[in-house]
Parts: structure tokens; sequence; C-alpha cells
């Protein structure tokens, strides 16, 4: 495949601001292509069909029936019935999200449904699918778009999680994960 | 007045090395890593949208909350509003009881500390536990938070190994990452546990109904996830009227809290989102006032309700630094917490922590809700002074000072009284109330004649510019040859000099010690001696006297109720200009032109509290000193305060001399022979300062050097 990625300076923000909070930035084109990537990293990974290797994968438009059937086939150890005690356990939980702030790399969704509040909470490694359309460039932008009667709980999610509390130390993965990767997909629409 | 208790705590505090040296690289570090954060924002502009923004709430937060009550509710969450910090308490237990609740997690909640719910809840058989990584290691050691942010900032990786593996589970080594890990996987269990989740909010947004919680290791998201219930505590200081109110102060809050562009994790809460069973989650919203009405009617202390807790006011604070939050405030710390503890707590628990405030206004400058912090403290000083009377040494000592005669010549007579151990113009001890100055540097020798007397012997050419000159004790007394270099500059500018005689003391000393009746009376002094005279100037060499005539005068008249005499004090106000920014005003308009081939020297600039962040007047001499061919090397912290503070070395020398040490090695590092500074009272801490080091760094206050460069 030989898609052309669309590019902006917007884009280029957000890859700059993300990796500058210790993101990982990724960028395809097609869904098929952000698929594939995401088998190789849950590869990569080590993932398996135990409760401890296991990716935990929350409900979004990625995920047609025949979807999770090519997916569960080629990685065992993918879940799709995202429960507390499984997430809790899992090793990497994985996510779509509406929209991206670029100039200050953070992920927004609204996140009324648990699950994908759970997948990109509890496990080390969260991955974060968004459609690349959805990146704007700051929070008044993001606020003007998302109200809260659509959204009861609206997720923020920039870097991984970190903490500066002792002796001032920046040290990540405390409550939240250590690694978060961030693969835009110019293919996703943006979810209203 | 401090007692012992307090000066041996500020003592232990200092002497802590642990404590001074973490707070003192962070405030290092921060002031560095915040520019950045702010390099594509425009800090003034989001300041002023953030003041109006919460201001306008504080203007009616009965309608507000009202409204963020209704919002809140019709989406399905149940608020609960009161004034009483007992009844958020009682609401939580009952709440707990009812639901059968046994274990309850928090994430950081500065409201539900302000209360003491923990130990409430605790008492009452309930497990409760912080998951803020800092918060939960002072509550193991069982110890109160140092600093409003990094809550255990005063602790030692050892320290907190030590903590964990007494309290929590043997053999913890000192290792960073393994400590963090430690705790998230001790925590990972009690969240998966428990039945109800306690957080704060950093923003309530009326309109909607929602609240805004950020937190970056991300244990807001599990507190308010997790368990089926979730209590968030609000103080009603949090309400904004609209959603898009949120974006200003999400804007600034993680630049100045932390240096973050954004925090890692943001929730905005509108409402139940289902629980992890499918059930809706029960979300209960306190809205608790504890004394912010009260504020919020207090013209004064209204604006305190801004505050959005980024802890800036702490990190840029000279003594904050030096003794921490556990000498410098009490729950809330630093400059704000002071002020939050007079009213959540009450006034006279404030009156030690106040007095540790050297009003230097580096926290109002970088305060991202327009506080006047440093205004605010004086006001507090203001109403301890009069709640409690001034004590009868300040009256002795004041009575003195307005004395312009009596005080020189006492003065005078101590400085020579020492006489044999004055050395290059120096007193090495002073007796008297001055006596604790001396510990850490030299005082000026007092000089025989006045400057009020000196002056008339000047021959000075008839012009048809006049300026009044006004002293201060400091050109008046110690440095009458700062006076003799005024007025040959304005002379060559064609400016003739006079030296009202019935000026008086400034003011200053008085004000800054909460003795407003005093400052009203020195302010209607001075303005009738200043306004008798035909003039164009006012000018003066000293920011602080600069301070009062143009901006005090009228605040302590009006202080203390003088309401008809403010108008002929702005009158003089209007009159009033800086030496150095009038000279750059004569340059300017030709009047006045450097010597040409003056060899040129390197100098480093201090800048004085008052002269740049009340004057705003810093740039002026840096710019005149290197059109006379000067280089400038600027030092580190250059308009960090130089521990003077007027009488605050008197009262707090242990403070003022650690204060002034970090300044002399600044200045000494940049290798610069020359250090120029526009305050007598600097030139005063710091020349004496340098002396005792044996340093051999020149210090003049710029009006020497424009003397000497001026054709
Ligand atoms: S004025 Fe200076 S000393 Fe006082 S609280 Fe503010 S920063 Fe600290
Ligand atoms: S007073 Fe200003 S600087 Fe201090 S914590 Fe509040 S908002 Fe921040």
């Amino acid at each position: 495949m030989n898609s052309v990625l669309q590019s902006s300076p917007l884009i280029d923000k957000f890859k700059l601001r993300l990796e500058a909070v210790g993101g990982r930035f990724e960028h395809v084109s097609g869904k098929e292509e952000a698929l594939a990537l995401v088998l190789d990293l849950l590869r990569q990974e080590g993932v398996a069909d135990t409760a401890e290797d296991a990716a935990v994968w929350a409900d979004g438009s990625l995920l047609t029936a025949e979807n999770k059937e090519r997916l569960a086939a080629a990685v065992p150890g993918i879940r799709f019935d995202v429960t507390r005690a499984q997430v809790a356990k899992a090793k990497v939980g994985i996510s779509q999200l509406e929209w991206g702030l670029a100039n200050t790399g953070t992920l927004v969704q609204a996140a009324d449904a648990v699950d994908t509040r759970l997948v990109s909470s509890l496990p080390m490694l969260h991955i974060a699918l968004a459609p690349t359309a959805g990146v704007l460039p700051d929070l008044p932008a993001v606020l003007e778009k998302v109200h809260p009667e659509k959204a009861a709980y609206l997720a923020f999610i920039t870097g991984p999680s970190r903490t500066s509390d002792i002796e001032r130390v920046l040290t990540i993965g405390v409550h939240g994960p250590e690694r978060l990767i961030v693969i835009l997909v110019d293919e996703l629409e943006v979810a209203l | 007045m401090s007692s012992p208790d307090f000066k041996q705590r500020i003592i232990d505090a200092i002497s802590n090395p642990t404590l001074t040296g973490a707070l003192g690289r962070f405030s290092v570090a921060y002031r560095t890593a915040r520019a950045k954060a702010y390099e594509e924002t425009d800090f003034e502009a989001v300041r002023d949208q953030i003041a109006t923004i919460k201001s306008a709430s504080a203007d009616h937060f009965d309608e507000v909350a009202g409204r963020f009550q209704q919002a809140a509710e019709a989406r399905g969450t149940k608020v609960f509003r009161t004034s009483d910090p007992q009844a958020v308490k009682d609401y939580i237990l009952n709440l707990s009881r009812e639901r059968g609740v046994k274990s309850i997690v928090k994430s950081k909640s500065m409201a539900s500390e302000e209360i003491h719910l923990n130990q409430y809840l605790i008492d009452a058989g309930i497990a409760v536990q912080e998951t803020d990584l800092g918060e939960w290691i002072i509550a193991l050691a069982g110890q109160t938070p140092s600093h409003m942010v990094l809550p255990a900032i005063h602790m030692t990786k050892e320290e907190v190994a030590d903590v964990f593996s007494n309290k929590v589970e043997e053999g913890q080594m000192p290792d960073i990452p393994k400590l963090v890990k430690f705790a998230r996987a001790k925590l990972r269990p009690v969240f998966l546990g428990a039945d109800m989740g306690i957080s704060g909010a950093n923003i309530a947004v009326a309109e909607t109904g929602s609240i805004v919680i950020v937190t970056n290791e991300g244990n807001a998201r599990l507190v308010t996830t997790l368990p089926k219930i979730h209590v968030a505590i609000v103080g009603l200081e949090k309400l904004v009227e609209k959603f898009q109110d949120i974006a200003p102060i999400l804007t600034a809050l993680p630049k100045s809290a932390t240096a973050q562009l954004m925090t890692s994790y943001v929730s905005i809460i509108s409402g139940p989102a289902p629980n992890t069973d499918g059930s809706p989650k029960e979300l209960h919203i306190i809205l608790m006032d504890n004394r912010r009405n009260d504020m919020a009617h207090d013209p004064k202390f209204k604006q305190a309700l801004q505050c959005i807790r980024c802890a800036s006011c702490l990190n840029v604070c000279p003594v904050f630094r030096l003794v921490g939050g556990h000498v410098f405030g009490k729950i809330y710390t630093g400059g704000i917490g002071t002020i939050l503890t007079a009213w959540f707590d009450a006034l006279k628990q404030s009156d030690e922590i106040q007095s540790l405030c050297i009003q230097c206004g580096n926290c109002n400058e970088v305060c991202p809700s327009k506080i006047d912090i440093a205004g605010l403290i004086l006001e507090l000083r203001r109403r301890l002074a009069v709640e409690q009377g001034q004590p009868l040494i300040q009256k002795a000592i004041f009575s003195v000072v307005n004395n312009r005669r009596v005080f020189h010549s006492m003065l005078r007579a101590a400085s020579i009284g020492q006489a044999p151990f004055a050395r290059e113009g120096y007193i090495r001890h002073l007796p008297l109330f001055l006596s604790d100055l001396t510990k850490s540097r030299s005082l000026p020798a007092i000089a025989a004649e006045p400057f009020r007397d000196r002056i008339k012997k000047i021959k000075q050419p008839k012009c048809a510019e006049r300026a009044a000159f006004y002293g201060g004790c400091l050109v008046d007394f110690a440095y009458p040859e700062m006076g003799e270099a005024l007025v040959k500059v304005l002379n060559k500018a064609g400016i003739e000099v006079t030296f009202p005689e019935g000026q008086t003391c400034c003011g200053a000393p008085a004000r800054y010690s909460g003795a407003y009746e005093v400052a009203a009376q020195n302010a209607a002094d001075n303005i009738q001696a200043l306004l008798a005279e035909d003039v164009k100037y006012v000018v003066s060499a000293c920011p602080t006297c600069t301070v009062a005539l143009k901006q005090d005068f009228a605040d302590s008249l009006d202080a203390v109720g003088r309401k008809n005499e403010v108008d002929t004090a702005n009158k003089l106000a209007a009159k009033v200009i800086d030496f150095t920014s009038l000279v750059e005003q004569l340059v300017q308009a030709g009047r006045l032109k450097f010597k040409a081939g003056t060899p040129p020297v390197k100098f480093t600039y201090h800048d004085s509290c008052h002269y740049k962040r009340t004057l705003h007047a810093d740039q002026s001499p840096r710019r005149l000193m290197q059109q006379a061919g000067h280089e400038l090397v600027e030092m580190e912290e250059h308009d960090m305060c130089c521990g003077m503070g007027g009488s605050y070395t008197l009262k707090m020398p242990e403070i003022s001399a650690p204060i002034l040490e970090r300044k002399l090695v600044n200045i000494e590092n940049t290798g610069a022979p020359l250090l120029l500074i526009d305050c007598p009272g600097c030139v005063m801490q710091i020349r004496g300062g340098l002396d005792k080091r044996g340093s051999h760094v020149q210090v003049q206050h710029s009006v020497e050097r424009l003397a000497e460069c001026i054709e």
C-alpha cells in the first residue's frame, strides 16, 4: 500500500508535543494498516492467551464482527469482552478516541463507556487509535465540539501516567499506563 | 509577633539541608521550566481571563452555585450545598453508613484536608486511602503536606523507603522507580476493592453542572471510575459560569503548577456515567462554603477566591524555599496559604505566618489568577495590628523614626560610638535595636551631616525647571553622596533641585508592620511638604519611597478613613518619578549626554523588588548603562530579593541572612567588578554583605554611576 498520508502543520505539532511528553506517535492511512500495525505491536509485546499477557480492546468503530474474528485469530490473547477483572490483569489496553489537541499532544474522548476508561487506565501499555481529522488546534476548539449533553465523562489523555512526588524525579507509570502509543488513522471518521 | 517556638521552627527548617536543598533546586528549575511552558501562551491575556471569570462567580456565589446545582441535578448528580465543614463530614459519613461503605479511595482534595475529613472517617471505622503518591507518603509518615502541589518535596528517597518499609512492607530500597512501582502495586488492589471514591475538583461549571479534575498519576481516573459511588468535595471558589471558561484555567494550571503544557489526565465529569457492572454511578457533589462567601463580601479579599491552587506563588517565594510549608502555612501554604489560613481557620492563626513575608512581590508577578498576594498579606498585617494594637517597642521606634533630626542624631551617635570598629566606611557592630542587623553584613557609617544640611551648601545654577528631591532616610542619613550625585546630574539637564525640609519618613516601615495610622500621618506630612513647592517633578532615588509617594500614600490614607486627603495624595503622585527613569527621559530628549571615551566596564544589575515589580522601571538603568558603554552581565536570579525588606532584616534575621548569602554568590559568579542597584536599601544590604565576605565587587547606586558617566 502506497497511499499518501494526510500531513499538516497541525499533525506535525501533535507529534512533536506527544513525543515531548513521552508518547509514541504512529500514523497510517487506512484502517487495514491500522489493524495490522496493532497486531504487530501486540506480537512485539508478547501478547498471549493468558490473563496476564492478554490485550483488552474496548469497543469502537474498527471492531466490526468480522474484524474481531480476524484479529482474535491473528493474535491469541486479544479479548473484546472488557470486564473489570480482565482489564485489571491484562498487559495491553486498546481503545479508540475521538479528538486530538495539537498544541499539547493530547487525546480526547467521550468516555461514558466504562470500557474505554478501564483499558486506558489499568494496563501498563495503552494503544490509542484516533482519526487524523480529529486533531484540532487546541483546548478551546475541542470544547466547542464536545458538549456535556453528549458526554457525561470526558477524558483527556496526554502522555503516560507520571509523578514527580519523590525528590521531583520524573517517573512514569504510577497509577496509569507506563507507555502510550498513539496511532492516527486517516481513514477513520470523526464520530460525533 | 513571633513566639520562641515559631523562631525555633524557622531555624530548624533553615538548617535542614534536605528541605532547603530540595526547595532551592526546585525553585531554580521551576523558573526556567515555567517560562518555557508559557512560550506560546500570552500569559497576561490568560490571567486576565481567569481573573475576570473567577471574579464574576465570586460576585454572586449563591446564584452560580444554584445554577450549578440545577444543571447537575438535571443530569442525575446529587448536589449538597453547605457552609458548614461539619455538615460535609456528616454527609459523607451518613452516606457511607447507608451504603455500607467500608473502604474509600481518595484523590487529592485540599478542601477535604481543610476540614480534616480523613481522620473523621477513620475514627468512624472506615478505611480511607490517599492515592496521590505524595499524599500517601506523608499520610503514612504521619505528616502534613509541605507544598500544595508537591506534598512530600521535603523527603528524600531514603526517607520514603524507610516509611514504606516501616509502614507497608519490609525491605524497600531507596530507588525511585522501584518505590513508584511499589506504590502502584500496593494501591491497585485498594482501588479495585474500594466502595467509594472521594475527589476534589479543579473547576466546577455552573452552566453544565460539570466538574473538572486533573491529575498526572491517573489516580483520579481510577477514583472516579472504579468505585460505585463518587463524592466530589468542591470549594465554592471553584465555580465558573460557562463551559468555555474551562479553557483559560486549564491552559494556565498545568503550566503554572508543574510547567507542563497539559496535565497527563483531565476528566470532565458532567453526570453519572455507567459503572463497571453497567449500573449508573452514584455521583455526589458537595459544594462547600466554609467562609468563602464571607470572603467574597470582603472588598479586599474577594480576589483571593480567584486562586486556582497552582502553587507557583510558593515556587518563586524567596522565603518559602528556605522554610517550606511546614513553617510557612498550614494546610494551604506559602503566600496564598497565609491568606487562606486567616480566613478558613482564623485571622490570628495567620499572625506568625504572615510575618514571614518579605513583601518582594515575586508571587504577584507569576500568579495566573492575578491576585495581589503580597498586598493581601499586608492587609492581614494591618488587620492584625488593628486587632492586637501596636507593640510598645514598635511605637517607640516609630516615634524616633518620624522625628528626622532625632533619628539622625541617634543613628549618628550609635555610629560614632562604634568608631574604633569602623573600617572602610562600615560599622562592624551597632548597638540598640539595630544590633541584629550586623550579623551577616556591615552597616554604612552614618554621615556627620545629613543630606538635608549638605544640599544647602551645593551651588546650583538657576534653572527654569525645578524638581523636589525626596531623600528618604537612607540617602538623607547614610548615603548623602547619592543625593549629591543626583543634584549634579539634574543640574546638567537644567533642573534645579530643592529639598523640602518638612519631608519625613515615607511611612513604609510603619505600613509594612501594619501600623497604618502612623503611615497615614507620614503620608499627610509629606504631601503637605512636597506640594508646598512649585516644582515640575518630585524625584526619589529610593524605589520604596517612590512607591510610597506614588501609590501607598493614597492607599494608607484611604485605609484609615482619611478619604478627603486621597485627592491631594493623587495630585502628588502625578508628579513623582524615580531618578533613573527621569534621566532616561532626559537623555531621550537630548538634555543629557554621555561622556565619550568612558572605558567600558562589565557590570551586573540587581533588580530591587519595588523597582522592578511595582515601578516596572528595571530596563531603564540597563539601557542607560549600556548606552554609556558598559557591558551587562546578568546574574542568576537577578530579580530575586536580597533579603533586605526594610525592617524584615530586624524581625527575621534568620531568613534574611541566607537570602542575602545566595544573592552574594550570584553576584560574584558573574565575575563583573561592578554591581549597580537602584535602591539605597539594597545597596546597604548587599554592600555590607560583600564587605563582610571581603569581596572586591564595587557596589554603586545608578545615580552615582550616572554622575560619573554623564557629560
Ligand atoms: S511577597 Fe515575596 S515573600 Fe511575600 S509571599 Fe510573595 S513571594 Fe513570598
Ligand atoms: S495565589 Fe495565584 S500563584 Fe498562588 S496558588 Fe493561587 S493561583 Fe497559584
